[in-house]
């Protein structure tokens, strides 16, 4: 088990650390100059105000320094939590505009893939047992994983937020209110959170339960499960086991999945301009706000690294291989 | 008689139509026999022993009585046959090494399986060890996983599984091909052990390996694509084989005791009929040197001196 | 493949009514990308009409709130999904292949050093490091996005690949060809790959419906490319421009819907192939 943990935390440290690299590169090499665009933003009446400012951002930004010095500050100051100032938003932090977004995204995150993936999974075991759920479930199942999400969010938003007029299209919560602590605050909460939530799991229910359909199938026809067969044990503990078998590639699964998900959670919300990261960084973008960026691509990064060491401790907890120190799992 | 067979029929479905994998298979099993069923891949001994236990489709039922001790096997019927799967009639897979499920403790995986049975674990254990003693298996392998096990050792948590409720018949399916000659020895010797304890009654045992079974089998029946060729004890067989295609599988042996390779037998020419349409008559026609016109009905399975059967138009 | 295998393929092939459904979609959304646009009485992105005027006889799929044809830019949006799907998934597949199978038949040191990149590689999402590349570049192609969609959606078609060239490169005839002294690239392609062509078939099928929807995912939030019209940029312009509130659906149903009906045909496509490569799996 130490083994193969501490195999996959070495793959995750070379991956924050190659993020880091590139996340340092980023606005090194992307074109235009991120300075010049700030201050010609805040529009400065002459030369030597232009200087002043350059001056000050060149210091804020550490970037008056040999190439080395400045990527051994960078980690510096990713370590220290300090990612910079936002141009967009000048002059906050990155790390509070960063801060402010991500309970929108574990919020609408952390639900719509736990849930699918449990309903998925139980809705796929049921359907490869009786034929014409299967015949129905599987067409279903490939047409929801094979919808682009952000067009899934738009027709919601278009059926059931505009020709129905039961859900609000836009933003975390409405306008006229301020984020407080009461029920007229949650109820708005939830109202603007679910047809975001909506179009993520659907998109995602639809995979797991065609993945879970499959393999319950194979696990079906296992040595294990025609042994059982052959010993008279009932139908009930043949399936019983056939899914905790096939539960182990869809925990591995959910691991793969994570890429598809952030893009998943970018669109949607876009789509329902929900204030996540998905949002920021392309607000980001199109402002050529590289720190803003920055910060959001390793708060990514970061999401998923976290994301894929709880689903290994999962793992190690589903599958008795692993904690044999035998390979046992599929990642 | 522990277990009759009479007229057993079974195919296999296809894409493209029925595989005729065993037609009308007449035989016999006494109290305490363990019976060799050999012959080449394909030639129907492993559907013969599959369907007697577990018979699922693409394999159909055709037609045919199997009667154990003297009851009638509801062979066709998977959800009654269940009744008498493990208690009557079990059997050692060939993939026994794959046949535990991966993710239990051995023990629980036991427990769970013999408790959906309506048995309690808790009265049977103190057997359930004794027997694993007996196979030479630590207690500790209950605790274990299938994974910390080696091949061999799973195969004899499989035989002491399958055959802890005592059933009346043990089907062992290649049980031995993916083992070593020394460990061979000592499986095929437990079989017989456990015979002669009592705790199963007959055996029957599926192998392409004629040599495992002259140690151990007290008759050996001969079969060639799904037809039944010969049966008779050992001695008999080996000796004094009767018919051709027993006389060449006997013959094709360098001498006995050595193994022959699941491949066509040399010096045999041609291959086995395709079972989708096999030809009407003895199957072995084709290939057989002393065929004749009469070979194009069917030879009946006929006892030509006691306990010694053959189906061949030349014999009778 | 044997005359013989060949015409089973093709039998069991067409009798599979999951790989001939699949097909058909794919051609027919294939046959209107490709002669589509010589269908389209108007270029995609002129002003032609009054806007956002409803589907009718004049104007199939409606006009866009600036007055375009939605027909128009429907069909050129078709071109570039298949554009992008063809060289992205290509160049996924080949990648794959390439890695895959150094990893898989060299074993080793070779293999825990592509392994260890391919882990590391499958756990960064791919759209997060699309959006940089593209935020880099101002001017951007539909051949530059397949390009780079090809270049990140390598990953798991590596490992898969590796996994299976593992489990071949054991085998007999492999063992055979090194013996004999087969240079090892020639063992890999002459020998090891004929035995997989399947299986990379169904790479390049899952590699292509991938490379589809990371197009689609991209051209939304507004980094497809700059020089053209496709099915994620219209969808990208109808949200922009108001289409939900003003109810123009027939603005960005139809780009989505062609998106899913191909990539949902992928999938079919590659089921029914599965089912015909392995009999195990054929529905009796």
């Amino acid at each position: 088990m130490t083994r193969y943990l501490s195999r996959k935390l070495l793959i995750y440290i070379l991956t924050f650390f190659l993020a880091v690299t590139i996340d340092w590169l980023i606005p090194r090499l992307m074109p235009g100059d991120p300075i010049n665009v700030m201050i010609s933003r805040l529009g400065p009446r002459n030369p030597e105000e232009v200087k002043l400012l350059r001056d000050y951002y060149l210091r804020l930004f550490a970037l008056d320094v040999p190439m080395w010095q400045q990527y051994i500050n960078f980690w510096k100051s990713v370590l220290q939590g300090d990612l910079g100032r936002s141009t967009l938003y000048f002059p906050r932090p990155v790390m509070d505009i960063i801060k402010a977004a991500v309970p929108y995204d574990v919020f609408l995150l952390l639900p719509a893939i736990l849930i699918s993936w449990f309903a998925g999974n139980n809705f796929g075991a049921l359907a490869a047992r009786r034929r014409w759920l299967d015949n129905t479930v599987l067409p279903i199942g490939y047409i929801l994983t094979a919808t682009p999400y952000m067009w899934l969010a738009l027709l919601l938003a278009w059926a059931l937020g505009i020709v129905a007029g039961w859900f609000p299209i836009a933003g975390a919560y409405s306008f006229e209110l301020r984020p407080h602590f009461s029920w007229l605050f949650i109820k708005d909460l939830l109202w603007h959170w679910f047809l975001p939530f909506l179009s993520l799991f659907m998109v995602m229910f639809g995979g797991w339960a065609i993945g879970m359909r499959n393999m319950i199938i194979y696990e079906l026809e296992a040595d294990y499960s025609r042994y059982l067969e052959t010993l008279g044990a009932p139908q009930s503990l043949i399936r019983r086991y056939a899914f905790r078998n096939a539960v182990l590639p869809q925990v591995t699964g959910l691991a793969l999945q994570l890429g598809t998900i952030v893009a998943g959670a970018v669109a949607t919300e876009v789509v329902f301009a929900y204030p996540g990261i998905g949002n920021l960084i392309v607000s980001a973008i199109q402002n050529q706000d590289y720190f803003l960026i920055q910060g959001c691509f390793l708060f990514i990064i970061l999401g998923v690294l976290l994301a894929n060491l709880f689903i290994d401790v999962a793992y190690v907890i589903v599958d008795p291989r692993t904690r044999l120190g035998m390979a046992g799992e599929v990642a | 008689m522990t277990l009759q067979v009479e007229n057993l029929t079974l195919y296999y479905q296809t894409l493209r139509g029925d595989a005729r994998a065993l037609e009308d298979a007449t035989f016999k099993m006494a109290d305490g026999e363990i019976m060799g069923v050999a012959g080449e891949s394909g030639c129907g001994k492993t559907t013969l022993g599959h369907g007697i236990v577990l018979l699922k489709p693409p394999m159909k039922f055709v037609r045919g009585r199997v009667v154990l001790d003297g009851e009638e096997l509801p062979i066709w019927d998977m959800e009654r046959m269940r009744e008498y799967r493990f208690r009557k009639i079990s059997i050692i897979p060939q993939y026994a090494m794959n046949a535990l499920n991966p993710i239990r403790k051995i023990g629980t995986m036991i427990g769970e399986v013999v408790r959906s049975r309506g048995i309690d674990y808790g009265a049977i254990l103190p057997e359930l060890k004794r027997r694993l003693d007996l196979v030479g298996l630590s207690h500790d392998v209950l605790k274990m996983y299938p994974i910390e096990l080696s091949g061999g050792m799973k195969q004899r948590v499989v035989l002491v599984l399958s055959t802890l409720l005592n059933p009346s018949v043990l089907i062992a399916d290649e049980i031995t091909s993916a083992l070593d000659v020394s460990t061979q020895k000592a499986v095929m010797e437990m079989l017989v052990e456990f015979r002669d304890r009592g705790f199963v009654k007959s055996i029957m045992v599926i192998t392409h390996d004629i040599s495992i079974l002259y140690q151990v089998a007290d008759s050996i029946m001969v079969m060639y694509a799904g037809q039944l060729s010969e049966k008779g004890p050992t001695e008999v067989i080996i000796h004094r084989p009767r018919h051709p295609y027993t006389k060449m599988l006997i013959g094709s042996l360098p001498k006995v005791g050595v193994r022959y390779a699941e491949t066509r037998l040399s010096g045999i020419p041609g291959s086995p009929p395709v079972l989708l349409d096999p030809p009407p008559g003895c199957r072995f026609q084709d290939r057989c040197p002393v065929a004749f016109e009469k070979c194009r009905d069917v030879p009946p399975f006929l006892e030509i001196e006691p306990g010694h059967f053959v189906a061949c138009w030349r014999e009778y | 493949m044997g005359l013989k295998a060949r015409s089973e393929f093709l039998y069991f092939a067409w009798r599979n009514k999951k790989l001939r459904v699949g097909l058909a979609i794919i051609l027919f959304f294939a046959l209107m990308a490709i002669f589509g646009p010589f269908l389209a009485k108007y270029p995609p992105n002129e002003y032609v009409e009054v806007a956002a005027f409803p589907p009718s006889r004049e104007h199939w799929f409606g006009t866009t709130i600036f007055g375009q044809d939605v027909f128009s830019q429907f069909v050129h949006g078709l071109r570039a999904t298949f554009i992008v799907g063809l060289i992205g998934g290509t160049i996924g597949t080949l990648l794959g292949i390439l890695i895959g199978f150094t990893a898989g038949y060299r074993g080793g040191m070779v293999d825990e050093i592509l392994n260890m990149i391919t882990n590391i590689v499958l756990i960064i999402p791919t759209l997060a490091v699309l959006i940089i590349i593209a935020a880099y570049l101002t001017v951007r192609g539909i051949l530059t996005e397949s390009i780079f969609i090809g270049l990140t959606a390598w990953p798991w078609a590596a490992r898969a690949i590796r996994a299976q060239t593992f489990s071949l490169r054991v085998r007999e005839y492999v063992d055979m060809a090194r013996i004999s002294g087969m240079k090892s690239w020639r063992i890999i392609f002459g020998e090891i790959a004929p035995n997989m062509m399947s299986y990379l078939l169904l790479v390049y099928i899952l590699q292509f419906g991938g490379a589809v929807l990371n197009a689609a995912a991209l051209d939304f939030i507004g980094l497809g490319p700059t020089d053209t019209v496709s099915l994620g940029l219209m969808m990208n312009y109808a949200l922009l421009w108001a289409a939900l509130p003003l109810k123009i659906w027939w603005w960005f149903v139809p780009p989505g819907a062609a998106i899913m009906a191909i990539v949902g045909a992928l999938y079919v496509t590659n089921v029914g192939l599965d089912e015909v490569f392995n009999p195990k799996l054929r529905e009796l």
